[in-house]
This record gives structure tokens, sequence and C-alpha cells, in this order.
């Protein structure tokens, strides 16, 4: 495949998988935890890179993975003593991010590892960086990486289709009937964590934000169906991640900039065009309906 | 140590704690308005407005730069506001969008600044993480003085501030306008943002808005000692923060301060005299003795 190819199936992949974690993140109204979490698992990654001394895939997975979890688990904590929800978002994430940062500038020392990469990505560098797999060929590591990703949170979402939908929509039904909250919203947390370090390395972690939150929001302002909104959500993904490489190419851009802009126009035609809940439908509609 | 005693370091070592006072003074009030990570969604957004005043006007000048991040965020605020009020989309998606939307835009716009422009660009890539040490004495200057303008009309109208937050009805019956007020309110909170992201940086400028205030709970109930608390741990955080950064080379500033602010919560959360966990724990013994002597009470009266 081409140098070019690469590039647009792997921003395809993150969009897919984004758009599908972040519906059930825009449903639980968790989208500011979103935020929280993409810039705490920079501190997992530095620490996994401390500890063993490599960039090997797997071991900043397990490291963003765990402070993904540990982010919502502190949250949490801290909003049942007492703290508001948002306010404890702030204080968990700003800290831990901050000590990731100093954490590169001091002891890792911009080499291999440096707080703009995590930021904005590479995407340009994914194409070089490959690995031998049978039968297909030279594939780059990240895409399939996020192939292995993108399945497994197809996978927990079918699988618990019917609990995550209860969950959601009626936690109360959902506790009374015996299906875990907890357990789900913890598992819900790891997902996203996993999402969101594997997008990293495409997109980094402020555009994963925006992959993850504004694509299902604007497929909310779509549909009313679970699964449409799913389904929309990770069209509105690949079609940001496309649209936004060749705006960059056009301009001569961020690559990863550039996509997170686009999601802001998919967004923006979105608010304007929704035939339900859009402002244009809203503006020309009877009065007496309003 | 023979930075120390720089007049440049003086006065960066001033105006950053002046930035901190104030904003742990605009803190406290986002914080009882609810609206905490609103200043980080408004911090983030600001970025594209630096990057567009600079790409208009080919100069570093603190004054365009920071007009240019106060419309950007302005106008971020009203998005938010328009998705929330018109749409079912909820606040913390609205934000989480602007934020992403408008930060993406602000890094096409950097990009674009790093390679088209010479020499002059240097140092627009600080508004990412702060670098209080570059700062320049007319920056400087005007930073203390719009920081010291937040301050004075946050205590000046300190009894509007606490009718405004807690007791609207009454407010509203000594004919004090609230969208005045919120106005204010928004006009003060977006000043303090963008004052502060030359020396802290976008991503980090909501730290310093939110940890104070949430660290000075933990030891007092009154809105005003609250206040006080908060605007002397924001000074603190930002006055150490600064100073620690200046000590290795290209070292950024924010991160420093965050971790000074997220230093001293944790020392608010475990010692704290309302809700500190000590406490807490020592409360939750006494109880549970107390429990145990009455049983055993009760164990006796009973044989």
């Amino acid at each position: 495949m081409t140098y070019t190819g690469w590039i647009l199936l792997t921003a395809s992949l993150v969009g897919i998988s984004c758009g599908i974690v972040g519906v059930l993140l825009i449903l639980r109204r968790m989208a500011m935890m979103a935020d929280a979490i993409s810039h705490t698992v920079l501190l997992g990654i530095v620490t996994a890179y401390l500890l063993t001394q490599s960039l090997n895939g797997i071991h900043m997975v397990i490291g963003a993975a765990i402070t993904g979890v540990l982010t919502a688990y502190f949250v949490q904590w801290l909003n049942t003593r007492g703290v508001q929800q948002d306010a404890a978002i702030g204080v968990v994430f700003t800290t831990l991010f901050a000590l990731g940062v100093i954490l590169i500038a001091t002891k890792v020392g911009n080499v291999h590892l440096d707080v703009k990469h995590a930021l904005m990505g590479e995407i340009t560098f994914i194409p070089w960086d490959t690995i031998d797999v049978p039968i297909i060929g030279d594939v780059p590591i990240a895409t399939l990486t996020l192939t292995f990703v993108l399945f497994l949170v197809l996978f927990v979402i079918v699988l618990f289709y019917k609990e995550w939908k209860i969950t959601t929509f009626d936690p109360a039904l959902a506790a009374s009937i015996g299906i875990p909250v907890v357990v789900m919203h913890y598992l819900y947390m790891t997902v996203l964590s996993i999402t969101t370090v594997a997008a990293f390395d495409a997109v980094g972690a402020i555009m994963v934000v925006a992959m993850l939150i504004t694509p299902a929001a604007a497929a909310y302002l779509w549909t009313d169906r679970l699964f449409v909104m799913f389904v929309l959500s990770a069209i509105f993904g690949v079609f940001s991640a496309i649209g936004g490489y060749y705006f960059a190419v056009l301009i001569d851009t961020s690559i990863s900039g550039s996509m997170a802009f686009a999601t802001g126009v998919v967004f923006l035609i979105s608010i304007l065009f929704s035939p339900r809940h859009g402002l244009l439908s809203y503006w020309i509609r009877p009065i007496a309906t309003k | 140590m023979s930075i120390l005693l720089s007049s440049n370091f003086q006065w960066v070592f001033f105006s950053t704690l002046i930035l901190g006072i104030a904003s742990g003074l605009i803190g406290c009030l986002a914080y009882f308005k609810k609206q905490s990570l609103m200043s980080d969604a408004l911090s983030h957004a600001a970025l594209p407005g630096v990057m567009i005043a600079f790409l208009l006007f080919q100069e570093k000048s603190f004054l365009m730069l920071i007009t240019g991040a106060y419309i950007s965020a302005f106008i971020g605020a009203l998005f938010i506001n328009l998705i929330k009020s018109t749409t079912r989309i909820k606040e913390d998606s609205a934000m989480g969008i602007v934020l992403a939307v408008f930060f993406g835009g602000g890094i096409v716009l950097l990009t674009i600044v790093n390679r088209s422009s010479g020499g002059n660009k240097a140092g627009l890539d600080q508004f990412i993480f702060g670098q209080a040490a570059s700062m320049i004495g007319s920056d400087v200057l005007m930073m203390t003085i719009l920081a010291l303008l937040v301050t004075v009309v946050v205590i000046v109208a300190f009894k509007e501030w606490k009718l405004f937050l807690f007791d609207p009805h009454f407010a509203k019956g000594l004919n004090l306008s609230m969208t005045t007020m919120n106005g204010l309110y928004i006009i003060l909170l977006v000043l303090t943002i963008v004052i502060g992201i030359q020396a802290v940086g976008v991503i980090l400028m909501s730290a310093l808005l939110i940890i104070p205030p949430v660290s000075a709970r933990y030891w007092t109930h009154s809105f005003k000692r609250m206040m006080i608390l908060s605007a002397i741990f924001g000074g603190l955080g930002g006055a150490i923060g600064t100073t620690i950064s200046t000590q290795g080379a290209s070292w950024p500033t924010g991160p420093f301060i965050v971790l000074t602010l997220g230093s001293i919560f944790l020392v608010s959360l475990l010692f704290g005299n309302k809700k500190g966990l000590i406490v807490e724990w020592i409360l939750f013994r006494n109880k549970q003795n107390e429990l145990e002597q009455n049983s055993s009470l009760v164990r006796e009266g009973n044989s």
C-alpha cells in the first residue's frame, strides 16, 4: 500500500474506534472525563518508559490503561468525598499531566519521547515504523495496534450491548435487575483508556478528545437510535480523519490539528442542518410547535 | 542561585504571585458557579486567537496577543452557550467540543506560523506550556497590572459576588442586575485566563483556577476565609512554581506551578481540619470507641 494509503487507513481506524467509544461518552455525560484521561495517559506512558527504558507498544498500553483507570478512580473517590465532579476532574488531571510533563522535561530529556509529540502525534512517521506480518507483509505497528484495539472495542460493545444500553439510559433499573453498574463503569474506563493510548501515537492527546467527543455529539443530533448513533459516529470519525488529512496537505500544516478541526466542521454542519435538532429546522418550524 | 537576584526574575516572580492571587479569587467564583472545567475549555479556546493575532500583526506584542486570545476565548464561551441552549447536547460535551476543535485550529495555525515567519516567531510555542522566565519587562508589567485589576474588582465588589453566587433572588430585590454580574464574571474569568496563558500555558491554566479553591475548602466553611485562603494558595503556587522552573534550562513553568498546587491540595486533603482525611479518621475512630463502650455497657446491663 502507498504511504498516503497507510496514513489514511490509520487515521480512519482512529476515527472508527474513537467514534464508537465516544457514543457512550456523550450519552453517559462523561465528555470531560475523556479530556482528563487523554492527558493523564501521558504519565502512564512516561512511567512505563522510565521503568522499562523502551518505547515498546505493549508496556505503554498497559501503563496508560492503568493511569486511565486510576484517574477515573481518583475522580470518583474525590467526588464521593464532597468535591464537585468537574472540580475533581480538574484537580486530578492537571496534577497528573503536570507530573508527566515534568518527568519528560527533567528525566527523559526530549530524546525518545517529547511532549509535543505526545500532544500532537506524528502521523507522518507511522508508515516508516513497520513490522512483518505473515501473509499481508509489512504493516506499520501503529496500524496493527489500532486494528487490535478496534476489534477489542467492537467485541466489548457487541458482547455487552444490552448491558451498555441499560446502564447508560437507566442505571437505577440496571442495578435493580442485577447488572453490576460499577464494574461496567470501570470496564468502560479501561476501554476508553486503551483506545486513547492507541490513538495517541497517531493523532496526539488533544486530538483524541476531538475524535472522541465531536463525531459522537454530531451523531447525537441526527438520530435517537443507539445503533444508528454508533454507525453515524464512526462514519463521521472516518470522514473527519480523511477530510482533515487532505486539508492539512492542501495548506501544509499539522495533520492532527487539521483532523480535530475537521470534526468541528462536521459538527457545525450537523448543528445547522440536522432535521430534528438543527438550528435551521428550529428557525423555519412554525412557532406553535416550538 | 544567582538567577534569583536578577531583577527580571524578581519581576516575573512578582507577576506570577499576583496572577496566582487573582486566579485563586476568580477560581472561587467559578467553583461555586460549578464551572471549574469551563476555564479549561476557555484557555484551550484562546490558542487560535493568539496565533491569528500574530499572523495579522507579525509581532509578538503582549497586548495584541492577549487581545486575540480574549476574543477567541470569548467566542468559545459563546459557542458553548449556544450549543447548550439550542440543542440537546449537554454542557460538558459542548465544552469538550469547543476545547478540542479550537485547540486543533490553534495547532493548525501554530504550524503555519512556525513554518512561514522568520526569527521573530520564537516563543509562540511557549503558549502551550508557559515560560515565565522568558517574559520581558513590558509583558510582565502588563500582566501584573491586569492581574491586580482583577483582584481589586473581586475584592471591592465582594458583597455583590456573594449575593450573585448564593442568593440571586435577594440580589434581584436589591436591584442588582444578575445579567451585569454574570457578564462581569465572564469578562474577569476570560481576562484571568488570557493573562495567565503566557506564564502557565493554555493546557494547564485551568489548574490555577481549579485547585486553590478546592484545597481551601478543606480548611474552612466560610466563603470569605475560603477566598482569602484560595488567593494565598494560588499566590504560593505561582511564586514557588516559577522559582523552581527557573532552576533548570528551558524547564516549562506551567507544570511546576501545577505540581506545587497539587502538593498544596494533597496536604489540604490529608491535614485539612474540615473534611480532611486524618480529621475524619480520628472522628470515625472516636465514634467507634464510643459505640463500643456503649455496647459493652449494654452487655453489662443485660448480664
